[in-house]
């Protein structure tokens, strides 16, 4: 366990890392999160003054994509973050302790920095059976992440399970799993959603926390702005050819080759809020739209119910059977148009008899 | 029943068909809709027009163009004349609203159902029967029929306001999040949080308003056919005229 007293300027100059350096890193993380060139100067004083900050990261029903994620940042390296931006106090799938020890930590923060340290969920808490469904330590889930997010500051709900419910919450749901902000109702809650959601942006959200020592501004689901306050489809570079009508109609189709718009091909860029389309990748390399796939829509609110993800309308969950709006409109205005032709016809016969 | 009774003695102006000696007859006549309530049916009903054609090429767009993209915006062109003629219609709507206040009490027929009263349930049941050829004649009705009011309310009405809560919630995202559109609509997305399924509602939505104008213009030219009052003409002039003098 590393010494939460220790500030991140302490532990990155005990690396060997020069004032110069140091303040590169300041400058580059102020233009990663958008902020103004000023603020670099605010962020270097941060980390020269505040200890760093104790985080507990839990892991309920998930995949661990969002750890898979998180290790593979760039821009800052994750291990910079862990090491000494952070002090990842508690993380069961990555830690060196085990069983008893593992959970003697969680107490141990729990009271120590009782209301200062962060607690980071990935995945989330099945309710059903009392919680049987997540068995985490020898209890259900559910209550550990109860315990420990009462004593906490502030709570980050990591990928699209944590903050919306994800594949284990979809449709018919069997364990009831739910997002952590409905057993959480009393710490904010930050959402960064995506399945996973994008390295730099886990990293991104803790290196804000860390630096100014409060919550980024929010949107109305509780994301980040800064990360998700724009659709993927408001930065897409194919953007270009949505808007002239130039779209893939099938895979290897010509429009394919030419990189034209996935828009029929079921893209849910138009309705995803996150960063791909300008963070991107494993350090920028690419994302799905320009790998030539659609986006699926991974870090929205129920997107595996939202299907098919190769249509661009989207299935209607109450319906059995696959059915989007255009059939189960279509039929009913052909039901009610064949009904209006049969009503006329009675009618005209009706008047015709009588007249004579 | 046509309006023009037969009189032995000869009009003051004479038409090729009324050498015979027919006179037209004077129906009661009513004014039933101002001409804000005209002109918004029309605007209103040349808008929806626009907007089913152009919303359903937004879901289901047209084949793809070839060329440079820069040539083209044949997509977004689309997209302007939807929101353009839903922001028309937007404004029309508004003042609609306005004139149910200000205007006559037609005005604001549609609007409300009279639940509490009745008279309007029994005429419902009649217009029901009418429409179900169990009563050989419909009544009279100054404004809308009882059943015609309930399909109003229900589609024109709640369905306007849906259409246009769910169409400017849609057009906040690419407006951004600073938009007057959020601002005002942004609350959409707290009750649904991923914006395809209001695309959804929305589109479904469509289909509500393409299943009423199927019904709404059956019945209009019916109901200018069969029924003792003047229908189509009235949304026209504003006057309604009665074919009979008999009660009800």
């Amino acid at each position: 366990m590393a010494q939460a007293t220790e500030t991140f300027y302490e532990v990155i100059r005990r690396q060997g890392i020069t004032r110069r350096s140091f303040n590169r890193f300041c400058s580059l993380t102020a233009a990663s999160l958008g902020l103004a060139p000023a603020v670099a100067p605010q962020i270097a004083h941060a980390l020269e003054t505040r200890p760093r900050l104790p985080i507990i990261w839990m892991h309920g029903l998930e995949c661990t994509c969002c750890s898979e994620s998180f290790i593979r940042s760039a821009h800052p390296l994750a291990k910079d973050v862990v090491l000494s931006m952070i002090s990842l106090d508690y993380d069961d799938t990555i830690m060196a302790a085990a069983g008893h020890q593992a959970e003697a930590i969680l107490d141990e923060i729990r009271t120590k920095y009782k209301g200062g340290y962060v607690l980071a969920v990935e995945g989330n808490p099945p309710l059903n059976e009392d919680g049987m469904y997540c068995i985490d330590g020898g209890r259900p889930f559910v209550e550990k992440l109860k315990a420990m997010a009462a004593d906490a500051q502030v709570v980050v709900a990591w990928g699209s399970c944590a903050s919306w419910g994800c594949v284990q919450a979809a449709k018919p749901n069997p364990t009831n799993a739910v997002p952590i902000d409905k057993v959480i109702r009393d710490k904010p809650v930050i959402k960064v959603p995506g399945c996973p959601p994008i390295a730099e942006v886990m990293t991104g959200v803790i290196t804000f926390i860390t630096t100014f020592g409060r919550l980024p501004e929010l949107d109305r689901q509780g994301r980040p702005k800064m990360f998700y306050s724009q659709r993927i489809h408001d930065k897409c570079y194919r953007r270009g050819h949505f808007d002239a009508g130039q779209f893939v109609e099938e895979w290897d189709d010509d429009g394919a080759r030419r990189g034209y718009c996935l828009y029929k091909m079921g893209c849910r860029g138009p309705t995803t809020y996150n960063a791909c389309s300008t963070v991107r990748w494993n350090d920028g390399v690419s994302f799905p739209i320009q790998s030539g796939h659609g986006c699926i829509g991974c870090s929205e609110d129920g997107f595996w119910d939202n299907g098919p993800f190769y249509d661009r309308l989207s299935n209607i969950r109450q319906f059995s059977i696959d059915a989007n709006a255009d059939l189960v409109g279509g039929t009913v205005a052909g039901v009610v148009g064949a009904a209006v032709v049969a009503h006329a016809a009675v009618t005209a016969v009706t008047r015709l008899t009588k007249k004579r | 029943m046509s309006g023009a009774t037969e009189t032995p003695e000869s009009g003051r102006f004479r038409g090729v068909v009324d050498l015979a000696g027919v006179r037209t007859g004077r129906g009661p006549t009513i004014y039933v809709y101002e001409a804000p309530v005209r002109v918004w049916h029309w605007v209103n009903a040349l808008c929806v027009a626009v907007l089913i054609v152009t919303g359903f090429l937004i879901g289901s767009p047209p084949p793809t163009v070839t060329g440079e993209a820069s040539a083209h915006f044949q997509f977004g062109y689309i997209r302007f004349i939807h929101f353009a003629a839903g922001e028309v219609l937007t404004v029309f709507f508004l003042m609609r609203i306005y004139w149910a206040f200000v205007g006559n009490r037609h005005a604001r027929q549609i609007f409300y159902l009279p639940i509490w009263s009745g008279t309007w349930w029994k005429g419902v049941i009649w217009e029901a029967k009418w429409y179900l050829f169990l009563t050989p004649e419909p009544k009279k009705y100054v404004a809308h029929n009882p059943l015609a009011h309930i399909s109003m309310f229900f589609t024109v009405t709640l369905g306007t306001i849906g259409m246009i809560i769910s169409g400017f919630a849609l057009y906040s995202e690419g407006a951004g999040r600073d938009s007057w559109q959020a601002k005002l609509f942004g609350w959409v997305f707290t009750i649904f949080p991923n914006a395809q399924d209001v695309h959804t509602w929305h589109h479904l939505g469509m289909w509500v308003i393409v299943t009423f104008t199927i019904l709404h213009v059956y019945a209009a030219v019916r109901e200018e056919i069969m029924s003792r009052q003047t229908m189509i003409a009235t949304m026209i002039s504003g006057e309604r005229q009665f074919r009979d003098d008999r009660d009800d």
